[in-house]
């Protein structure tokens, strides 16, 4: 389980996060939703340790990890996703989840052959037909199945999304979801950052909602859309439109 | 008291200058994020250009002025960014570096073809022989102008930067020029501006400092490592803490020039030194940069196939027996260095084509392993072969230790700071014990270096060594080729792309960072033992920094992460360049730009021109018949050779020739036989035209990801710009 508590962020001038707290429960999927700009993937860089907050701490499975490195960190389950693709442009599909696996096989004390795990990955998350292209060759929406696929292979105990979902057509992101929910019932706390809100709707049990580095709301998905503040923040008026 | 105050006037009056030049830099580095190595180098060709003005054509000295730094040095900045600096968006670290180190290097040998060196260029002071009375001392009147200049550009940089609507727009353009392109402003006019103002205080400088010392383009142009010492106390941002860090450089210099023992020979070595010892620390406290990530660059370097590997081995080995067998002595020892230093280049393909890291210290790295044979390769000791690898991948691991979590033009400096140092201190410096260890140098001039004996057999002419040294070049290329295949070969690769993706799998990034340049300094001490049997006896001038940056540029511009880049550059740098300068001295002088512009053009071709070079050969690798032709053909021609039917010259001619043929014969044999009925030119869409995609074939997801390209979707998108420290076009 994740536990970030008061976790606040300061760029400059500028209040990035103000004493943000969010929770992520094992073998469910956590939302985080919010409109550009509020804040997430900033949440996810200070979760991650990529970049130092000014206060706050971080708790994975009950340990803190505040002062912790980011590749120490990663060793304690922390796997993620990024918002603008971080892929190794030089290499294939394959190699880029290999490299994932290696890594992690080299400190996990987990069994198991790193070229096994990656090729499980590649058809677990629906990339074995382009598994030996390179990655620039992908569009976007694939591109970001590598990411999971990477982090994937991390066997992470929890899984950071940032907007896994853009650049995906309908059928990819319906097929997204129903792996996001495999994921989550094999036990891993999921937080998703993520724009296209009937996806949130459908795979997250609870959603936290952000605006202006703050935490609006939280709850049931349910509860989150019917709330007047959210809607009049982030939503709007019109409940059936995408933000 | 009063030698005190003399010191600290000179101390004063080189920070003078060291701030102009480095606020030069400063200033073009935060406006174009691009670190110029080369500002030395334009004050360099300006203060050649005002003493071929003022004083030998005997213009009066405002005209000189005029011409020189309000004309002659922005125009340079000018030019460098519309024809050079332009083109280099979307590139590596590595390559915007080579380009400007290569400007550098370009420009020393375009001022020694124009003004040609070891001729005295006298060069007076302002008011030479007048004097200001402080009071307490005196100074003179070139003393005065230059501190009251270093001033007013202070002043005016100031004014400029915070006072001016221009000024402004440069402060942001470093950050996002697409950005300041959406609000008004003009980032390509904006970088012009910067790069011409950068010139003109580079031309500021070199005028103020030249006087002072001998008119010589290399020295005056290296002279600008002091300047980056001052510009990395402000971090490369920050123009009051670059002028504080010049006055610190500038007093130490002025300072040990007056009170170091100059009759200790340790001391005496140490003051040239001093200042990149200053630089070396003052880039230990850089502050831990941000991991790289999101890097999109233009370069692409494919894994080597194994079918090439074997071919690249055995045509080094051929072209090593080749060479042994028809050159005589003299040319055995021209061209020897082809493999050996070929090795030294072949060091850079892991660290800086796989692994995105920068090293200018490979021939220092060298001249530890010539060291390591000289002294323990005795009667042809296998032993100091193998003390040239370790000894060299040991000190490349202290180096390593402390620099090695800075990246990019930071590490860069760093390792240039170590050449530097090694050059102009330690390999100068007498033997010497530390507690039970006793450290043996050059011994204050050159060592003798034994050939290598195995199993009874001793490598101990021009001829064998050659030899030995293609096929070791061969062996490590192979090693280099496997690390590139094996799982640490991938992971520097994935670390090129995105150190920030690494980390989160779980990598501490310290240890390959470390690994890669321990491995790559033992290939570089390698290659240095062999250069030095093949020298018989060396001496610490063969390894310094500047004789190391050819071999740097070479391999970026070969294509840095290919294996036949090393080959490239050796071969291009100990083979064609000495053998077309003997077909003239105006050839000679021609061959010694080559490297500098090379790789200025570096830009057009990020990826390299081995690339280009690998696909033009491509028809004749995939063609048996006729490169089975070829081979007899050329075979044939060898025979002919040993039989003395001909010369060396012919023979050159000759394989060129079959060569060419092969390739012409190859590809037109290559082209009928692909163009099936309907698929010749003109028989219909080009099936690379997206625009035909549906028609000409079905559209696969691969179209979409090109469409996205050709769009460049990824990066226009200005989302989270600001807040998101993973963002940031450095990053």
């Amino acid at each position: 389980m994740l536990e970030a508590r008061g976790i606040s962020v300061r760029f400059g001038g500028h209040m990035a996060l103000s004493d943000v707290s969010i929770d992520a429960p094992a073998g469910q999927v956590t939302g985080l939703i919010g409109p550009n700009g509020a804040g997430k993937t900033t949440l996810f860089n200070a979760i991650t340790g990529l970049l130092t907050p000014s206060a706050g701490t971080v708790h994975i499975d009950g340990r803190d990890v505040t002062r912790l490195k980011l590749h120490r960190r990663a060793r304690h389950g922390l796997a993620r996703t990024f918002q603008q693709l971080e892929l190794f442009t030089m290499l294939t599909v394959r190699e880029n989840i290999r490299v994932a696996a290696d890594i992690h096989h080299r400190w996990s004390p987990e069994p198991g052959d790193p070229g096994v795990l990656t090729e499980e990955i590649i058809d677990r998350v629906g990339l074995a037909a382009v598994a030996g292209e390179r990655v620039t060759a992908l569009p976007t929406g694939q591109g970001r199945l590598v990411e999971l696929g990477r982090a994937l292979a991390c066997r992470p105990r929890i899984l950071l999304l940032d907007e896994p979902a853009s650049g995906q057509d309908e059928t990819e992101t319906e097929r997204f979801g129903r792996l996001l929910v495999e994921v989550a019932s094999s036990g891993t706390a999921v937080l998703l950052v993520e724009h296209d809100m009937s996806l949130v709707m459908e795979v997250c049990s609870n959603v936290h909602v952000l605006d202006l580095g703050q935490i609006l709301a939280v709850g049931p998905p349910a509860e989150v859309q019917r709330n007047p503040v959210v809607l009049d923040a982030y939503l709007g008026t019109d409940t059936g439109g995408a933000p | 008291m009063e030698k005190f105050l003399i010191f600290t006037v000179v101390g004063l009056t080189l920070s003078a200058t060291y701030a102009v030049i480095a606020s030069g830099l400063v200033l073009t580095y935060a406006t174009t994020g691009i670190f110029n190595f080369s500002q030395g180098a334009i004050g360099m060709v300006a203060a050649f250009a005002y003493w071929q003005l003022r004083f030998d054509w005997g213009w009066p000295t405002p005209i000189a002025l005029v011409v020189s730094l309000g004309l002659l040095a922005p125009a340079i900045g000018l030019a460098i960014d519309r024809g050079i600096m332009r083109g280099l968006r979307g590139t590596s670290e590595a390559t915007r570096l080579v380009v400007s180190i290569s400007l550098m290097v370009a420009l020393i040998a375009l001022a020694n073809l124009v003004w040609e060196p070891g001729r005295s260029r006298p060069m007076s002071t302002f008011f030479e022989g007048s004097r200001v009375d402080l009071g307490i001392t005196t100074i003179t009147y070139h003393q005065a102008i230059t501190i009251v200049v270093a001033v007013l550009i202070a002043a005016g940089l100031r004014f400029l930067l915070h006072n001016t609507r221009i000024g402004v727009s440069m402060r942001a353009n470093v950050d996002d020029d697409a950005l300041v392109l959406l609000n008004g402003a003009q980032p390509k006019r904006i970088a012009g501006i910067s790069w011409a103002v950068g010139g003109f205080l580079a031309g500021v400088g070199g005028i103020l400092i030249a006087p002072t010392l001998s008119l010589e383009a290399g020295s005056l142009s290296l002279l600008i490592i002091n300047a980056y010492a001052a510009a990395i106390f402000g971090r490369l941002r920050s123009l009051p803490l670059t002028f504080v860090g010049a006055i610190v450089i500038g007093l130490t210099e002025g300072y040990l020039a007056g009170y170091l023992p100059g009759d200790n020979q340790y001391f005496a070595a140490f003051r040239p030194a001093a200042t990149v010892v200053i630089l070396f620390v003052a880039l230990l406290l850089v502050p831990n940069p941000r991991l790289r990530s999101r890097a999109h660059l233009r370069e692409y370097f494919p894994p080597p196939s194994r079918s090439g590997m074997v071919m690249l081995a055995v045509v080094v080995v051929v072209a090593g027996v080749v060479l042994a067998t028809t050159l005589d002595t003299v040319s055995l020892i021209t061209y020897g260095p082809v493999f050996s230093l070929g090795i030294v280049a072949l060091s850079l393909v892991p660290l800086v084509g796989f692994a995105g890291q920068i090293s200018l210290a490979q021939l220092s790295f060298a001249g530890i392993g010539a060291l390591a044979v000289a002294h323990h390769g005795h009667d042809g000791s296998p032993l100091g072969l193998v003390l040239a690898v370790v000894l060299a991948a040991a000190v490349g691991t202290v180096v390593a230790l402390p620099v090695m979590r800075l990246t990019g033009i930071y590490l860069a400096l760093a390792t240039a700071a170590f050449a530097v140092a090694l050059d102009r201190w330690l390999f100068n410096l007498p033997d010497f014990s530390v507690g039970p260890v006793h450290v043996r140098l050059f011994g204050l001039g050159s060592v003798s270096v034994d050939p290598l004996r195995i199993l009874g057999h001793e490598f101990d002419s021009p001829a064998a060594l050659l030899m030995l040294s293609a096929v070791v070049f061969a062996a490590v290329s192979l090693l280099v080729a496997a690390l590139r295949w094996s799982r640490f070969g991938r992971q520097l690769v994935a670390m090129r792309d995105s150190e920030a993706a690494c980390a989160t799998f779980g990598l501490n990034l310290m240890w390959p960072r470390v690994g890669v340049f321990a491995l790559s300094a033992g290939i570089a001490g390698l290659g240095g033992a062999l250069y030095a049997m093949q020298l018989g006896s060396v001496a610490p001038a063969r390894f310094d920094l500047l004789n190391g940056l050819p071999i740097f540029i070479l391999v970026v511009v070969g294509g840095a992460g290919l294996v036949g880049s090393a080959l490239f550059a050796g071969g291009i740098l100990y083979g064609v360049l000495p053998l077309t300068a003997t077909l003239g001295p105006v050839i000679a002088k021609i061959n010694s730009l080559f490297p500098g512009f090379t790789g200025v053009g570096l830009g057009r071709n990020p990826s390299g021109a081995v690339p280009v070079f690998s696909a033009a050969a491509g028809p004749l690798r995939n063609d048996p018949v006729v490169l089975a032709s070829m081979g007899v053909a050329m075979a044939v021609c060898y025979v002919l050779r040993l039989a003395e039917v001909f010369g060396n010259w012919a023979f050159v001619v000759l394989l060129g020739v079959a060569l060419v043929a092969a390739m012409v014969v190859a590809r037109r044999r290559s082209s009928s036989g692909a163009q099936g009925p309907g698929q010749g030119a003109g028989a219909g869409p080009d099936p690379e035209d997206l625009e035909w995609v549906g028609v000409t074939e079905p559209f696969t997801p691969a179209h979409l990801a090109r469409m996205e390209q050709v769009l460049d979707l990824q990066s226009v998108d200005l989302e989270g710009a600001e807040l998101d420290p993973v963002g940031g076009r450095d990053a």
